[in-house]
């Protein structure tokens, strides 16, 4: 598996987890569907650009700080247009799930063969 | 008429038997090993200037039979072009007959004595694995080492592995992908079929002619009958087994005395290595014991599945020896990716601390 496919598919599913813990919510749990929603994309958007750094930069650690600041960014434009200013709630579990990604396709996925001649 | 002590007369022995190294390139410094049928010397060659090791044959009123094993021996070695095999640089005849051949020196410590300091097992299978490679690759060139044990494998200072005393190495057959060197190093066929020996176990240490091949506790079941000719590379592959039961327990293989069911002895079984120390992994343990099982059938068919088997130890991967239950399966995993369970973990404990505290 590739590094932005397991990007993809971690992104995806920390992030639709992510968003469906909004249903302890109860002020926000009549728009769990678009929180999912969202929360998702913006799972595949994070692990996207973490795959596609993780593939061209082999370092735990930045991959690591990349993907905790990718996470980070994300969740504060989220929270900045989410009613209700849940700007620790978001941001917090956002820039851990971009944290993990930035691990785990740091671990594990094969690099592209070096090209030669 | 004047007595010589017994003292004096050994010096006298020990002088007389000195090899002379007058007439060559060599100049002999100290002695490093003696064995049963050579003793090893640290020499220099003075032309190169660098120092070496020269195996010797121990006296001049030897057999033929055995000078010619010692060429044999050194023969055997310079076929095997390895980095794991110590290569043979020179072998000719000294001025009383003795035969000698010169060696690299290997500057470093014995796999038992490697083992005493050295107590991470990755580490230790590491080594077990280039053991693994060089005696593949003698098995690749139709030669069984039949005397495998820590005191024949040295460490080198930089960490590199040495397979050592090739001296009652049996070849099998003639390898088909080294036509040009057996033009050169082909034996003679009086040669190739010696058999040295009629096994007989029971001394340790070095091999000597005539009387013993390999060592207890190290030789398969097979070498220890005496069964010269059914020995193959599954007898060595028995020895690596014995040698990573050493890594695995610190402790050289005891059999498990257990009555027979006609009233006799059976030492064929031995003492598992999680019984000495119960850390040992479970798979680890099933690897060791397929190697050292006592059908020659039972065990790895050759050395590169057993080197494969320890690769996927060294990477926490299932080994064919062991079959493991869906427990094991996970808890391999987990301790495989231990930092992203650790991870996933801390994310949830986050996750529920957010939804138990209310927002302030």
């Amino acid at each position: 598996m590739s590094k932005p496919l397991i990007g993809i598919l971690l992104g995806a599913i920390l992030g639709a987890f992510d968003g469906l813990t909004a249903w302890f919510t109860p002020a926000v749990r009549d728009q769990l569907a678009s929180i999912v929603i969202s929360s998702t994309f913006k799972g595949i958007i994070a692990g996207i650009a973490i795959g596609l750094f993780a593939r061209k930069f082999h370092s735990l650690l930045i991959g690591i700080l990349f993907g905790l600041a990718i996470g980070a960014l994300l969740a504060f434009l989220t929270a900045r247009f989410a009613v209700g200013g849940y700007y620790f709630e978001i941001m917090l579990p956002g820039s851990m799930v971009g944290l993990i990604v930035g691990f785990a396709t740091q671990k594990y996925g094969r690099t592209p063969a070096a090209a030669h001649g | 008429m004047k007595w010589i002590s017994d003292t004096s007369l050994d010096h006298l022995r020990a002088v007389a038997s000195h090899p002379d190294f007058s007439a060559t390139k060599y100049s002999l410094l100290r002695e490093l090993a003696h064995g049963g049928m050579g003793t090893v010397y640290l020499a220099e060659d003075l032309e190169l200037g660098r120092q070496l090791a020269i195996k010797v044959l121990n006296t001049p009123e030897v057999s033929e039979e055995m000078a010619r094993r010692m060429i044999r021996e050194a023969r055997i070695i310079a076929r095997l072009e390895h980095p794991g095999i110590v290569p043979v640089h020179d072998v000719g005849l000294l001025p009383d007959g003795r035969v000698f051949y010169a060696m690299k020196l290997v500057r470093g410590s014995r796999l038992d004595e490697y083992a005493l300091h050295e107590k991470s097992v990755k580490d230790r299978l590491r080594k077990f694995q280039s053991v693994c490679d060089a005696v593949a690759f003698a098995h690749a060139h139709g030669v069984v080492h039949r005397d495998l044990k820590p005191q024949n494998i040295m460490i080198g200072s930089f960490g590199e592995v040495l397979v050592l005393d090739w001296g009652v190495a049996k070849i099998l057959r003639e390898s088909a992908n080294n036509s040009s060197e057996a033009v050169t190093l082909r034996l003679s066929p009086s040669e190739s079929n010696a058999q040295p020996d009629s096994a007989a176990p029971g001394v340790e240490g070095f091999t000597s002619d005539g009387t013993v091949i390999g060592t207890p506790h190290y030789m398969s079941p097979e070498q220890a009958r005496g069964e010269v000719d059914r020995l193959d590379e599954r007898s060595d592959v028995y020895s690596l087994g014995a040698i990573l039961y050493f890594l695995l327990t610190d402790q050289a293989p005891k059999g498990e005395n257990t009555n027979g069911s006609n009233g006799t002895q059976r030492t064929e079984l031995v003492v598992k290595p999680r019984s000495i120390n119960s850390k040992i992994a479970k798979a680890a343990e099933a690897v060791c014991l397929k190697a050292m099982a006592h059908s020659r059938t039972s065990r790895y068919e050759g050395v590169r599945d057993l080197s494969i088997d320890v690769g996927r130890l060294l990477d926490s991967e299932p080994v064919s020896a062991y079959k493991e239950n869906a427990f094991e399966k996970l808890g391999r995993w987990v301790g495989k990716n231990r930092f992203l369970v650790l991870l996933v973990l801390a994310y949830l404990l986050m996750r529920i601390f957010l939804i138990l505290v209310p927002r302030g």
